[in-house]
This record gives C-alpha cells, structure tokens and sequence, in this order.
C-alpha cells in the first residue's frame, strides 16, 4: 500500500499492484515449483510437482477430489509446510528457511472454498483489517481503496453489512476483495464456487473473469469445467499428487493424451459438467 | 410472581425457563410456587425448635444491629465490610482475566520456544486447579510474611487474599479461554494468516474476539462463584462480611449476622447470575435465528 500512487482512482486500480513499468523484475515467471512433495502422515498428497507460471497467466488446477489441488495452493501459501521441493515466487525461494512468511502472503492472496469471512466484522472491518494492521496503512486510505474495491464488484451498499446477512454469492466476492485489498501479485483461488448454490456462482465467476481481464495472475482450483475451458491459458490435471497432463484447455479437453485424462473427463461429461 | 404476557410462540422466542409462559401456566405456577412455600412455611414454624432458631438466627433487632455496627460493643457493621468483600472481588477479577488469557495463550501455542513456558503453565494450572482455595489462602496468607522478604511480607491480609484467589481462579478461567480459543474454527487462523497477518495479530483481531464471545456465560459464572469466595479471606483475619458477622456473634451470641450476611452476598450474586442466564438466552436466540437464515 506504501507504493501504491497517492489516492484511490476507481477508474484505473491495479488489483496487482504491479510496477507497470517492470512487471516481471526477475524475469525468472511468476511461480516456479520444483519436485513439491508433501504428505499428511502416511496420505502422500503431493508427489513432485513441478510448474511454472508466468505472469498475468491464468492456470486452471483439475482433478478429483484429493489429488492434490488445494494442498498445492496452501503450499504456495505458506499455509502448509512442505515436505521436499522448493517454491519460488518471482525468482525468490519462499521455502527456504528464515523467509518472512507474513510478507511472502501479503504479495499472494487466497480465496478459500468455505468464504472465511471473519464473522464479527463488517465487510468493510473484514477487508480493511489487513492492509491497517499488516501493511501500516491509515485506516482512512485503507477504507477509501476498500470502497473503491466493493464498488468495483457492485458490493457497496454492503459495506456495514456482517457476513451472516449476506448471500454465499456475495460472501465469497468480499472475500476475494478482501484479498485484492492487498494489492496482491499473485491471487489463489480454492474452489471459490464448490460451496456455492448453482444460482450464485455466476456472479463469483464474473468476478474472477474481470481479474483475468485485468491482468492478475492467478492459480484456480475448480471443478467448473466449462469455466476452466474460458477463463485458462493452461489447464493442469492432477491425479495421486502429480501433474499428470497439461496444455491449453482447448487441446486438454477436446484431446487428452493420458488416459487417466480421458477417463476423468468422460466421468465430467457422462455427468453432464462438461 | 407473575411472568410477562407472552404475545409471540415463535421457535426463536423462547421466554424465561423460569416461568413458562402462557396465561394457564402462570395461574399453576403461582398456585404451586404458593403450596411449596406454604409447606416449607409450616414445617419451619411447627417445628419444635422453631422459636429459638427464629430467635438466634432470624431476630430482626440482631440483624439491624449486625447490619449497622456499633464499633464501642465490639463489632463491625456487616454491610460495611461487604465493601472489602467487592473491592475485592474486582481487583481480582480485573488480574484473573489478565493472567488466565497469558497462561491460555502459552498452553495453546505451538512454538518450539515457548516449550519450558508451556510446561510451567500446565504444571501450575493442575496444582492450582487440584488445591482447594482455602488451603491457597491460609498458605499465601500466612507464609508470605514469614518470609521476611520486604513489601511482600508487609501487606495487608485482602491482598494476600486477592493473590491467592488470582492463583487459583487464574488457572480455572485459563481453562475456560483455552475452551474458547478452541471453538474459533482453524479456517479463521488459515484466514487471517493468508493475508499476512502476524500470529499475535491474527489472536489479538481475529480469533480473541470471537473466543471471548462464546466464552463470556460461562466466565461469569465463574465470577458468580469468586464473589462468594471471597468469604474465605476472612480466616487470615480480614474484616469482610462473613469475618464481620462472626465477630458480631461472637460477641453478642447470637446468629443473625450470618444471616444479614448470606442475604448481602445474595444481593450481590443474584443481578450477576440472571444477566448470565439474559446472555445465554440471547445467544441462544441468535443461534436459532443464524442457522434459519
């Protein structure tokens, strides 16, 4: 928030907080990940990842439930630890030891499946809370660029609301202007839509489809299909803790190559998802 | 006694448990509330020692005269040794919050560095927890000053009381903060550090809040009962409301002061246990109404 140009302009706000002028200052892609394992107990959950992400790139993370999908993204946010690997975020290694975790997750948003709204603050306390007392920001500044950000994704007139009197559609689009309010680089989303009822989740995947527009670079855990088939540059299918296949959706979903590929998306299609 | 009209039967609103509601009721409830006192009544009067216990503990003279104190007779006025029983109880009240949210605090953290913290607190919540309150009275009361130790051995016997009710409610209430602490779901943590929020950050906006919310009922009841323990001070010689009262029978032989005692302390406890019930109903209400929402 300290770099960010002096007032909030609703017209042009760069959820990224990018410097436009250098936006990739290491050259070396968003995210790389390097042989990332990891296990809970004895249920190995990821078993050597390895991926690459280049900024304003939009990757779109599928697979059954347990292959892997969310524990890859709480790794990427410090939210689990790692068992083997490494994980680097614009060319900095963020698992080596005596990293600052808090840092590294001010510049990497998450947006949870369950909405995690904080149940006792209002929306505008629940996205202001973090720029005010993780980044130092004036309470004012901070509420300015909050109302700027609700308004951007038609939230405003819920800003004294708390989370209990809102829909799960806008719970989860505060959420993720919770997380934007931090003016991250990097923005993670874990099955935004799964705890959603059918009539909401357009409206999350419109927000997400703005991000996109705007350049963020994003990692999507999904179960939506034929939002993963729009929204991508690179579908990625995990199945047992692996990479299994990757590619651009159109080549993924009309020609898997691995058959474990093929028979995850004959299972989507038989059941009408695709 | 006569409950409030209820006009809404609503799930949500439930009314007092004390007095069902509804107009029939009110009529059983008074009727029966009349026979069971009626019957306590008569047992008390017809029995045979019935004027001497109304005459050593229930005699309206010796109950004003204990309220009042007459200092040249040799006794203290009960209701103005109430006055240390309160002060008291809030200057513990105000240290027990402090050190039992410390001790929670280090019993549920997890870092490596707080391990030898971590097992002085466990150590000292079983031993505080196990020692019954008056023996932690009488050992703090009376072993601090023979310790000859400067101001600790030099203090009056209500602070050595206050310390020894902190000691043990401390470790109690830490109890019940770490109940609290453990009903806040982990996703609000995951939540909270996602964004980059420092751990004591996340514990002091995040998961204390809504911690100290749920634990607020049970808290007082705690407190509820650390208003009546107060009482214990007394056997180190302070001059609180049961010690007051003692001294008034001891000198004029007769029980009431005891009495004019207990009703002050009820007069106390009362207001504070029906506003816990008032925030255990509310809460309860708010809980119905969240999950038909």
């Amino acid at each position: 928030m300290t770099d960010s140009p002096a007032g909030p302009d609703p017209a042009a706000p760069d959820p990224a907080g990018r410097d436009p002028a250098n936006p990739d200052p290491a050259g070396a892609g968003a995210v790389a990940i390097e042989g990332l394992r990891k296990s809970f107990g004895a249920n190995l959950v990821l078993d050597g990842i390895d991926l690459s992400v280049a900024s304003h790139e939009v990757i779109c993370l599928i697979g059954a439930s347990g292959s892997g999908k969310s524990t890859l993204l709480r790794c990427i946010n410090l939210l689990e630890s790692i068992d083997a690997g490494r994980i680097l975020l614009w060319g900095q290694d963020i698992t080596q030891p005596g990293i600052d975790q808090n840092r590294v997750r001010r510049s990497v948003g998450i947006v949870f499946q369950a909405f995690n709204l904080f149940p006792h603050m209002t929306v505008l306390r629940n996205v202001t809370l973090a720029p005010v007392k993780a980044l130092g920001a004036s309470r004012r500044e901070a509420e300015d660029e909050a109302r700027a950000l609700l308004d951007r994704f038609g939230l405003l007139e819920k800003q004294a609301d708390y989370p209990d009197r809102l829909s799960g559609g806008q719970q989860q689009r505060v959420a993720i202007v919770r997380a934007l309010a931090m003016r991250p680089r990097l923005m993670l989303l874990d099955e935004v839509t799964s705890a959603l009822d059918p009539e909401l989740v357009a409206e999350v995947l419109d927000v997400i489809r703005e991000l996109a527009g705007s350049g963020m670079t994003m990692l999507i855990a999904t179960h939506e299909m034929s939002f993963a088939r729009d929204i991508a540059n690179r579908v990625c299918f995990l199945s047992g803790g692996r990479i299994v296949e990757q590619g651009p959706p159109a080549e993924l979903f009309t020609s898997p190559r691995d058959e474990r590929t093929q028979r995850f998306l004959r299972r989507i299609t038989d059941a009408g998802r695709l | 006694m006569v409950g409030p009209p209820q006009t809404s039967f609503g799930p949500a609103r439930r009314g007092s448990r004390l007095l069902r509601s509804g107009r029939g009721a009110v009529a059983v409830s008074t009727a029966s509330t009349i026979v069971v006192l009626g019957a306590i009544a008569a047992l008390f009067l017809l029995a045979p020692g019935s004027a001497a216990v109304r005459h050593t503990f229930f005699n309206p003279a010796d109950m004003w005269k204990s309220l009042i104190g007459n200092p040249r007779q040799g006794y203290y006025s009960v209701g103005e040794a109430l006055w240390l029983n309160i002060r008291m109880f809030l200057a513990a009240e105000v240290l027990i919050l402090i050190v039992a949210l410390f001790i929670a605090v280090i019993r549920q953290s997890d870092s490596p560095v707080m391990f030898p913290l971590r097992i002085v607190s466990t150590v000292y919540v079983d031993v505080f927890r196990g020692v019954p309150l008056i023996l932690v009275i009488l050992a703090i009361g009376f072993g601090a000053p023979a310790l000859n130790l400067s101001f600790v051995s030099t203090q009056s016997a209500a602070v050595y009381g206050v310390a020894a009710l902190v000691l043990s409610y401390s470790a109690y209430v830490s109890e019940v903060y770490r109940a609290g602490l453990n009903s806040v779901h982990q996703s609000q943590v995951a939540a909270a550090r996602s964004l980059g929020l420092s751990h004591p950050a996340a514990l002091r906006y995040v998961i204390l809040p809504q911690a100290v919310r749920n634990i607020i009922p049970p808290l007082l009841n705690d407190f509820i009962s650390l208003q009546k323990d107060t009482a214990l001070v007394g056997v180190l010689g302070a001059i609180e409301a049961n010690k007051a009262a003692e001294i008034f029978s001891d000198t004029v032989f007769n029980y009431s002061s005891y009495v004019v005692a207990a009703i002050l302390f009820l007069i106390l406890t009362i207001p504070l246990a029906r506003f816990t019930d008032y925030l255990i109903a509310r809460d309860r209400r708010r809980r119905l109404a969240g999950a038909v929402a």
